[in-house]
C-alpha cells in the first residue's frame, strides 16, 4: 500500500507549508531553552494537546458531519485515568495508556449508541448533556477531589523506552502522537471508512441504499475520536499534574470546534493550525487589555461568519487555484 | 473553558509591561482569588499583605519585593496555571496568599516539588498541617478545622443535643464539619454537603426545619454565606432556630448582609476589636486607606507580610539558604495582630479562639464583630501529631 | 419523610422548573421556526439580572425593575437578531452554534467590565422578604412570587399562541414555514417578534432569579445546558413542551436531589450512600433525558408537523 493515499509533489506548497510546520514544530524546546525558559514549552505542549483533541473532533465534526459538542468529556477521562491510578499508587505509563483508551472506547460506544440514533440539534443537544453528566459525576467523586479536582502525584511511567518526566521529554512524546494522529486520519479519511462518513454526512439515505450500514461506520469513528481525544487526555494530565472537572465543561468543547473551524474544517493540518492561532489571538489580545474577550467573542463570531474554509482550507484552496496540486 | 488560555495572556501581558527588576529583588507570587463569588477574600487579603509593603517602600525586611498578582478565579485548574506561570516564568521565591483550600492542594505539590515557600494565609488544608507539612509550607492563618472546632466545643458545652450540618462540598467545607464532629461529642441530626456552584439552598434549608433541629452548624465563605444567611431569613429561621457559624458572617459578607447578620454566632482567631497596639494600628490603617474594615482573612495576610519582613530581616536578605530562611520563619519573631503569635512544630500558629456576636459599629452605618469570650485557648490543630517535622 | 415535606420540596421543585420554563419558552420557540440554535440566550437572562439589580439599587422599585429587565432584554435580544444573527439562519448549524458562542464570551467580559467580577446581591422587594407557613413549614413568600409570575406568563403565553393571530402564524410556521411565507406572511418580522419575545422572557428569568441566586458575569452559561435539556424533552418547538418539560425537569431535579441520598441510605451505609445519591441526583436529569429520547426521539408534547 501507499505510503500516501493521495499523491502529492515535493514542490507543492501543501508539501512545504506541512514540511515546514514539522520542523517548527521540533525546534521550540532548543529554541525556547535559549528564549526565555520552561514557560514556551509549556505553552506550546497546551497547544498540542488541544490540537491533538481538536484534531479528533475534526474526523466527525469535519468529515462526518457529525457535530458533537460533548468531545471535552474525553480529555477528562484521559487526565482522570492519570491522576486516579497514580492517586492510588499505580504509576505504569502503558497500564495509565491502556486504561485511558478502554475507558474512553467504552464510553464512547455506550454514548454512540444513544447520540447515533439522533441527527442535527438533537445530536448536539444530546451530546452536550452527555458531557455534562459525566461533569457531574466527576464533581461528585467526593474522594478523587470532587470540584476541586485532583493533583496527579507522579506522572505516567513509561520508562524505560523513555520519560515524560520533564516537560520536554513530554513535549517530543506529545509532538509524535499528534504527527502520527494527523497522519493516520489522513489515511482513515481516504480509506472505505473515511468515505463512507464524508458520503453520509451528505445524504445517509443514498449510503444506505448503497448498502452501507452507516450508523456502525459512524460508531466506529466516534469510538476512534473517542479514544484519540482520551490520549490527548492523559496527556493534559500529565502536562498539568492535575485533573479536573472543568476539562470536560462545554465550553471547552466549544473551544475545541473554534479551533477547528478556525484551522480549516475538513483538513487534516487544520486542527493544528487553528490550535496555534487561537492560542497565540488570545496571548496578543490579552497583552493589549485585560477584557480580551470582548475582543475574542465578536471574532469568533466572525470566523463563524466569514471562514467557510478557515486558515488551513484557504491556503488548500489557492494551491488548488494555481494548479499545483497533481 | 477559554479561562485554560486566560492566564497565559495575562502574563505575557505583564512581561511587556515589567521593566526589568532590580538586583536582588525578592518575587513573591501572590495566588487569590479576585473573580466570581470569593473575591472579597482575594482582594481584602491583598490589600492587607500590602500594607506593611507598601508602608516599608516597597521593601520586606529592608529588602525590596516584587509581588505579583494572579488571579485563581476560585478555580483548581486556573490557580494550577497560573502557579506555572509564577514558577516558570516569574521564577518567583515565595508564593503567599492562596484564598481556597481547593485551589491550595492544586498547587502545594507543585510548588514545594520546587523548592519555593509557600507562606499561605487563608486555605490551611489539614493534609498540609499533618502528613504533607514541609520546611517550605507556613500558614499564619488557623488550620481549617480549628474554627469548626472551638464552635463545637461551644455547642458541645452549651447543651444542644440535635445540631445539623451544612457546608459546601469542597476541601473547608469537609474540614470544617470534620473538625466541629471532632469536638461535638453527640450524633448529628443532619450533614449536608451542598455542591459549590449551588446558590440556592431552600431545599435543604426545607429538609433542615423538617429534620427539627434545636441548633444549626454552617460554614459557607463568601457570596455563598451571603445567599445562604439571606435564604435563612426569609425563610422565616431567624430567632426560630439558633445559627451557630465560622466563615460566614465575617467581615467579607457583613457589608451585603448588614442586619441580616444579627443573631447570627461566629467563631474566629481574630476580631476587629482585639485590644493590642499592632491590631489597633492595623484597623485604623486599613480602615482609613480602603474605607472598610478588614477581616479576618486581612488580619492573617497582614500578619505574614510582618512575618516575611521578620525572616527576611534575620536571614539579611538570603533567601538562598533556605534552613537558615525556615528557621527565621519559625521564630515568627513579630508583632502579630492577633496578640501572641507562636508557630507549632508543624508551621501552624497556636492561637487562641474567641466566640463573636454581630453588631452595629458605633453609629456607623456598617457592622462589625464585638468580642463575647475566648471560645478555646492557645488551640493547637488536630492533625499535628502526623507532622514528621521536629 | 413526611408528606407536608415532600409537598414543600415540590414547591421547590416548582419554582425552579417556572424559571425553566421562562427561558425555554422562547429558546423553543426560535428553534422550532427558523431551526436556529441560540446558545447565547443564557445571556440575555445575564443581562436581565444585571439590568434589573442595578434599577432596583438605584429606585428601590421591583416593578420598575423588572420593567428594565425585560425591554432591556427585548432591546438587545431584537439587536443582535436584526445585525448578527439574521446572518446566520440560513447556515449549518455548526457555524449557528459557534457564533452564538462567540456572543456569549462577548456579553460575559461586556458585564465583567461594566460591573465588575465580584457578583451582585440583590434583595427580594420589601413585600416579600418575609415566609408563610405551610403545614407547619415556613416557605419564603418570594418563590411564591416566582412561582406565581412564571404560571401568568404560562397562561398568557397560552393565550398568545391559542387565541390571537401571532400566535397562529407561530403556530403555522413551526408546522410549514415556507407554505406561511408563500402565504404573503412577513416571515423576518414575525421571527424577530418571536425572538425578541424569546429574549424578554429570559430577561425576565433573569430578574426573578436575582434574589435567589447571584448575579455575576457567566451566570447564564450552566443554565442554559439545563434549558436546552428541557426543549429536547419537550419537544422543540413546542410551548406546551417547553411548559411541562420545566416542570418535569424541575421537579425530578429537585426531588431526586434530595430524597436520593435518603433512598440509598436504606440499601447502603451512610458514606457511600451520601456520595453515590449525590452522584446520581446530579445525572439524573441527564438520564432522564437519554430514556425519553431513546424512547420518544422526538421529546414528550411535540410540535405536530
Amino acid at each position: 500500500m501507499l505510503l500516501f493515499p493521495e499523491s502529492i509533489s515535493p514542490r507543492s506548497p501543501r508539501f512545504i507549508a506541512v514540511a515546514a510546520l514539522l520542523v517548527v514544530l521540533a525546534i521550540v524546546p532548543p529554541i525556547a531553552a535559549n528564549a526565555g525558559g520552561p514557560f514556551y514549552v509549556t505553552l506550546a505542549l497546551r497547544i498540542l494537546v488541544f490540537a491533538l483533541a481538536a484534531a479528533s473532533l475534526n474526523l466527525l465534526l469535519g468529515y462526518a458531519g457529525l457535530v458533537s459538542f460533548g468531545h471535552a468529556l474525553y480529555l477528562g477521562i484521559g487526565a482522570y485515568v492519570v491522576a486516579i491510578l497514580s492517586f492510588h499508587g499505580v504509576t505504569n505509563g502503558w497500564l495509565h495508556l491502556g486504561v485511558a483508551l478502554a475507558l474512553s472506547a467504552i464510553i464512547a460506544f455506550l454514548t454512540g449508541l444513544v447520540c447515533l440514533r439522533t441527527s442535527g440539534i438533537a445530536f448536539i443537544m444530546i451530546t452536550l448533556a452527555f458531557a455534562q453528566m459525566f461533569f457531574f459525576l466527576a464533581t461528585s467523586l467526593k474522594y478523587y477531589g470532587g470540584d476541586d479536582g485532583l493533583a496527579v502525584a507522579r506522572r505516567s511511567d513509561f520508562e524505560p523506552l523513555f520519560s515524560i518526566q520533564s516537560n520536554t521529554g513530554l513535549y517530543y512524546v506529545t509532538v509524535v502522537v499528534l504527527v502520527a494522529t494527523l497522519y493516520l486520519s489522513w489515511r482513515l479519511v481516504h480509506s472505505r471508512l473515511g468515505r463512507v462518513l464524508r458520503g453520509a454526512s451528505s445524504n445517509v439515505r443514498r449510503m444506505e441504499a448503497l448498502g452501507f450500514p452507516v450508523l456502525r461506520y459512524r460508531l466506529a469513528a466516534y469510538v476512534m475520536a473517542g479514544c484519540v481525544c482520551g490520549f490527548a487526555g492523559l496527556l493534559l494530565g500529565n502536562l498539568a499534574r492535575f485533573a479536573s472537572p472543568a476539562y470536560m465543561a462545554w465550553t471547552v468543547s466549544g473551544d475545541l470546534i473554534v479551533m477547528i473551524i478556525l484551522g480549516g474544517v475538513a483538513t487534516i493540518v487544520g486542527p493544528l493550525i487553528g490550535a496555534i492561532v487561537y492560542v497565540i489571538l488570545e496571548t496578543i489580545i490579552a497583552a493589549y487589555t485585560q477584557h480580551w474577550m470582548v475582543v475574542l467573542g465578536p471574532i469568533i463570531l466572525l470566523v463563524a461568519l466569514f471562514a467557510k474554509r478557515g486558515i488551513y482550507g484557504s491556503f488548500l484552496a489557492w494551491e488548488r487555484r494555481i494548479d499545483f496540486a497533481r | 473553558m477559554k479561562k485554560l488560555f486566560a492566564t497565559f495572556a495575562l502574563t505575557f501581558g505583564i512581561m511587556l509591561t515589567n521593566s526589568a527588576s532590580a538586583e536582588q529583588t525578592v518575587k513573591i507570587g501572590f495566588v487569590g482569588t479576585f473573580s466570581g463569588s470569593g473575591a472579597s477574600f482575594g482582594e481584602d487579603m491583598y490589600d492587607a499583605f500590602m500594607l506593611p509593603i507598601e508602608r516599608n517602600g516597597g521593601k520586606l525586611g529592608g529588602v525590596p519585593v516584587q509581588v505579583i498578582r494572579k488571579d485563581s478565579q476560585f478555580k483548581p485548574e486556573v490557580a494550577n496555571q497560573v502557579t506555572d506561570e509564577l514558577l516558570d516564568r516569574e521564577n518567583v521565591s515565595i508564593i503567599a496568599g492562596v484564598t481556597f483550600s481547593n485551589e491550595m492542594m492544586a498547587i502545594y505539590q507543585k510548588v514545594i516539588g520546587r523548592g519555593v515557600y509557600i507562606i499561605g494565609s487563608n486555605a490551611s488544608p489539614s493534609q498540609l498541617a499533618g502528613a504533607q507539612c514541609s520546611p517550605l509550607y507556613f500558614n499564619t492563618n488557623a488550620q481549617n478545622d480549628q474554627r469548626a472546632e472551638a464552635a463545637g466545643k461551644y455547642m458541645m458545652e452549651k447543651g444542644y443535643k440535635r445540631v445539623y450540618t451544612m457546608a459546601p462540598n469542597y476541601q473547608a467545607g469537609k474540614d470544617y464539619l470534620a473538625g466541629f464532629k471532632r469536638y461535638y461529642k453527640l450524633p448529628l441530626a443532619g450533614e449536608v454537603y451542598t455542591s459549590l456552584s449551588q446558590l440556592d439552598f431552600q431545599a435543604e434549608l426545607t429538609q433542615m426545619t423538617a429534620a427539627k433541629p434545636d441548633a444549626v452548624y454552617a460554614f459557607y465563605p463568601g457570596g455563598l454565606g451571603v445567599q445562604f444567611i439571606r435564604q435563612w431569613r426569609q425563610a422565616g429561621l431567624a430567632g426560630a432556630i439558633p445559627l451557630i457559624t465560622g466563615s460566614t458572617v465575617d467581615l467579607l459578607t457583613l457589608p451585603a448582609l448588614k442586619e441580616d447578620a444579627i443573631g447570627v454566632v461566629h467563631f474566629a482567631p481574630w476580631g476587629p476589636d482585639l485590644d493590642n497596639p499592632q491590631n489597633k494600628r492595623f484597623v485604623s490603617e486599613f480602615d482609613a486607606k480602603h474605607k472598610r474594615l478588614p477581616s479576618e482573612y486581612a488580619a492573617s495576610a497582614y500578619d505574614s507580610a510582618l512575618l516575611l519582613d521578620s525572616a527576611i530581616t534575620r536571614v539579611k536578605g538570603n533567601l538562598g539558604d533556605k534552613p537558615a530562611f525556615t528557621a527565621a520563619l519559625k521564630a515568627a519573631d513579630f508583632q502579630s495582630v492577633k496578640g501572641k503569635f507562636k508557630f507549632n512544630h508543624n508551621h501552624m500558629p497556636i492561637q487562641d479562639f474567641y466566640v463573636f456576636e454581630v453588631v452595629k459599629d458605633g453609629n456607623k452605618d456598617r457592622y462589625t464583630h464585638k468580642t463575647v469570650t475566648v471560645a478555646m485557648a492557645d488551640a493547637i490543630d488536630a492533625y499535628q501529631a502526623d507532622c514528621p517535622m521536629k | 419523610m413526611t408528606w407536608s415535606l415532600f409537598f414543600v420540596q415540590a414547591l421547590n421543585g416548582l419554582q425552579y422548573g417556572v424559571l425553566l420554563f421562562l427561558l425555554a419558552a422562547g429558546l423553543t420557540l426560535v428553534f422550532g421556526i427558523m431551526n436556529f440554535v441560540n446558545l447565547a440566550h443564557g445571556s440575555f437572562y445575564m443581562l436581565g439580572a444585571y439590568l434589573g439589580a442595578a434599577v432596583y439599587s438605584a429606585s428601590g422599585s421591583f416593578v420598575l425593575a423588572g420593567v428594565a429587565a425585560v425591554t432591556g432584554a427585548l432591546v438587545i435580544g431584537v439587536a443582535i437578531e436584526r445585525t448578527t444573527l439574521i446572518a446566520f439562519y440560513a447556515r449549518d448549524h455548526l457555524y449557528q452554534v459557534l457564533a452564538t458562542v462567540g456572543l456569549i464570551l462577548f456579553f460575559n467580559e461586556i458585564a465583567r467590565i461594566l460591573w465588575g467580577s465580584s457578583a451582585i446581591y440583590m434583595r427580594a422587594p420589601q413585600a416579600f422578604t418575609g415566609a408563610i407557613s405551610l403545614m407547619g413549614i415556613l416557605y419564603p413568600s418570594y418563590r411564591f412570587l416566582v412561582i406565581a409570575v412564571g404560571l401568568a406568563v404560562a397562561v398568557g403565553l397560552y393565550v398568545l399562541i391559542h387565541h390571537t393571530r401571532i400566535g397562529m402564524l407561530t403556530r403555522a410556521g413551526a408546522t410549514n414555514l415556507r407554505l406561511v411565507s408563500v402565504l404573503g406572511i412577513n416571515i423576518r418580522l414575525l421571527n424577530t417578534a418571536l425572538f425578541g419575545l424569546g429574549a424578554a422572557l429570559a430577561g425576565l428569568a433573569g430578574l426573578m432569579a436575582a434574589p435567589i441566586l447571584a448575579v455575576q458575569p457567566g451566570m447564564g452559561d450552566n443554565i442554559i445546558v439545563t434549558v436546552l435539556l428541557v426543549i429536547v424533552v419537550g419537544g422543540i418547538g413546542s410551548i406546551r413542551g417547553a411548559f411541562f418539560g420545566a416542570l418535569i425537569v424541575g421537579l425530578v431535579d429537585t426531588i431526586g436531589r434530595v430524597y436520593l441520598p435518603i433512598l440509598l441510605s436504606h440499601l447502603t451505609e451512610r458514606d457511600s450512600a451520601d456520595a453515590a445519591g449525590s452522584a446520581l441526583a446530579s445525572m439524573l436529569i441527564y438520564l432522564f433525558m437519554a430514556v425519553v429520547l431513546a424512547v420518544r426521539p422526538q421529546g414528550l408534547f411535540p410540535m405536530p408537523r
